[in-house]
């Protein structure tokens, strides 16, 4: 390896370097030009391409939030996936310790019934959830995407995997010889052990709410309630022949997610990874 | 993991308690609309107040026509198929390849880190705003992909993308390779660390060649990551909706040529309100999905049993 120094790049090494640049460009061009395009008018963009920012980023704001206010979208896209996440964290947590510590019949066959649900994809039985959600008189609810959040496979799985190592039997012993409820063990001992698996798989389960666009299509009507998948998905029938403020509808549901990804892209890519490898 | 705790029997019913919640959920919201799913893939039922009528096979008998006849049901089936393969084979190889390139300890690549994040960037946007934003940069005259191709020389002038079958189709496929090859390419990297390096080790003592290396060590050992890749990714692909909705404002136009498996039971179900018959075109693709994973772990595995 060092022979040939530690400051020499090899020609090969180079074209790796501008592939590899070549393709992390790829991956960012769309962005660009989406964010880029946000800030002309509809004129500089029917002319063709644009490479530097323009003007018009607050007449495209302006005109875009005339038609459909997307901030009505954040807000229910908030409420659904923190709300959700935030009672799966505690749930979710909840079963994934009942797994893991208590020794009741059938522990192993149940916990294998939801690795199974883990492999049926929600969208073959959208019919059957949709009279399920008129039912109960959920629909144009927003709690018809909130609590069946709790029900996520992976995350019981993955915080089960964590507690089996991180949280011995003898600790959960001494604190019930100290007079400590079982529910106690759990809200005081338990969550904040397994704090750290939690975060990786809220992190994870919450983008995924967030993305979600067929369930809420279905289950919300009302345009008061609509997440900002649905008003993304409708802006081509929405802004028609204004480009420029359908780029700053599409450019305003993605640029939160950019920075949020320049902040915890750690643990966004320890998500994916902690989801498959003990799989 | 239960020995020690087993003198504690006396607390197992709590265990019971704990798990409670989640099962209901996953009852009422996961197993019910499964189960509900296949009872009205039997019925009549036009929506909201007029409840379902029992019709027996009828649904399927008017599936099993459809496919013979070649209408929608079999054509979605093809799309999905097109979509699918066209993404998953470059997405395959690139991240293959680039996870053997981002984890190889000999190359001076410095950023690994900050190649792997930017890689995987697509994957975490909203697919609802690719597929709307991809409608507006592959537009005709007047797009960035044909701005692009035309300055570079690779087109003489802008192509319509979106009026031609297999440009569509193709665009599809691309932005979908272009959305996991990142995701991909993380659960390989994930997967070639787990190797243990004496195998590596042993391989260059024994003088082989990269080639060699790579075709005996790296991809037997990553068959089990490969498996759980494949079969996640042909319950995803088949399942796949958001962005050809989107980019065809649900027409999966030009003539149905993407118009997915799921996109079919939307239509049939919540534009037509015939949502019996939906139902029956969902179990029909739970069971081709089905019968496809256990052809591929088969395949995959073929000498253990599955």
């Amino acid at each position: 390896m060092g022979k040939k120094g530690a400051f020499r790049l090899s020609i090969g090494d180079i074209l790796l370097y501008i592939f590899l640049i070549g393709l992390a460009v790829i991956c960012f061009l769309p962005f660009y030009f989406m964010i880029i395009n946000a800030t002309h008018d509809n004129a500089a963009i029917a002319r063709g391409m644009n490479l530097l920012p323009g003007k018009y980023a607050i007449d495209n704001y302006l005109k875009m939030k005339s038609r459909v206010n997307i901030w009505i979208g954040f807000r229910n896209s908030l409420i659904v996936s923190g709300v959700g996440t935030a009672l799966l964290a505690y749930f979710g947590t909840l079963t994934a310790y009942g797994f893991s510590k208590y020794k009741f019949v059938g522990n192993k066959a149940l916990f294998w019934v939801i690795l199974c649900s883990m492999m049926v994809p929600p969208q073959l039985s959208v019919i059957g959830f949709y009279d399920v959600v008129q039912k109960l008189k959920l629909m144009n609810n927003l709690l018809a995407l909130i609590i069946p959040m709790i029900a996520s496979a992976q995350f019981v799985y993955f915080v089960k995997l964590y507690l089996d190592s991180a949280l011995p039997d003898s600790i959960v012993e001494s604190a019930r010889i100290d007079g400590a409820t079982e529910i106690g063990i759990f809200n005081k001992m338990v969550l904040p052990i397994a704090s750290p698996s939690i975060a990786t798989m809220g992190m994870f389960n919450f983008i995924n709410s967030w993305n979600q666009l067929l369930i809420p299509q279905i289950v919300i009507r009302d345009e008061k309630l609509r997440t900002v998948p649905i008003i993304v998905a409708n802006a081509k029938g929405v802004y028609r022949t204004d480009f420029a403020a359908a780029y700053m509808a599409i450019a305003l549901s993605v640029v939160p997610i950019l920075i949020a990804f320049a902040f915890f892209s750690k643990y966004i890519i320890g998500g994916v990874t902690a989801g498959s490898v003990k799989g | 993991m239960f020995k020690s705790l087993s003198k504690n029997d006396k607390y197992a019913h709590y265990g019971y308690l704990f798990i409670l919640p989640f099962f209901i959920v996953m009852a009422i919201f996961i197993v019910y609309p499964i189960l509900n799913t296949i009872y009205l893939s039997f019925t009549v039922w036009e929506g909201a107040t007029i409840p379902p009528e029992w019709v027996g096979l009828k649904n399927y008998r008017r599936l099993f026509q459809d496919f013979l006849q070649g209408g929608i049901f079999p054509q979605s089936i093809k799309n999905t198929w097109i979509l699918w393969i066209f993404n998953v084979i470059p997405q395959f190889i690139g991240a293959l390849a680039l996870a053997i390139l981002l984890t190889d300890k000999h190359n001076r690549i410095k950023g690994k880190e900050g190649f792997r994040a930017i890689f995987y960037l697509p994957n975490l946007i909203t697919m609802a705003s690719v597929g709307a934003l991809f409608a507006f940069l592959l537009g005709h005259p007047k797009g960035a992909v044909n701005d692009l191709l035309v300055a570079f020389n690779i087109l003489k002038e802008p192509f319509n993308f979106l009026q031609n079958a297999w440009a569509t189709r193709l665009s599809i496929s691309t932005i979908l390779t272009w959305m996991w090859f990142g995701y991909t390419m993380i659960i390989f990297m994930a997967g070639i660390k787990a190797i243990p390096e004496e195998l590596f080790e042993a391989a260059r003592v024994d003088g082989a060649t990269k080639w060699q290396t790579f075709k005996s060590i790296t991809l037997p050992q990553l068959r089990p990551i490969m498996t759980y890749q494949v079969v996640t990714s042909i319950i995803g692909g088949l399942s796949m909706y958001d962005i050809p909705q989107v980019l065809t404002n649900g027409t999966g136009a030009p003539q149905n040529s993407v118009t997915t498996m799921v996109m079919h039971i939307y239509r049939q179900g919540f534009t037509n309100y015939n949502l019996g018959y939906a139902s029956a075109v969902a179990i029909g693709l739970f069971v081709h999905i089905f019968i496809v994973v256990f052809i591929a772990l088969r395949f995959i595995n073929p000498k253990e049993d599955v």
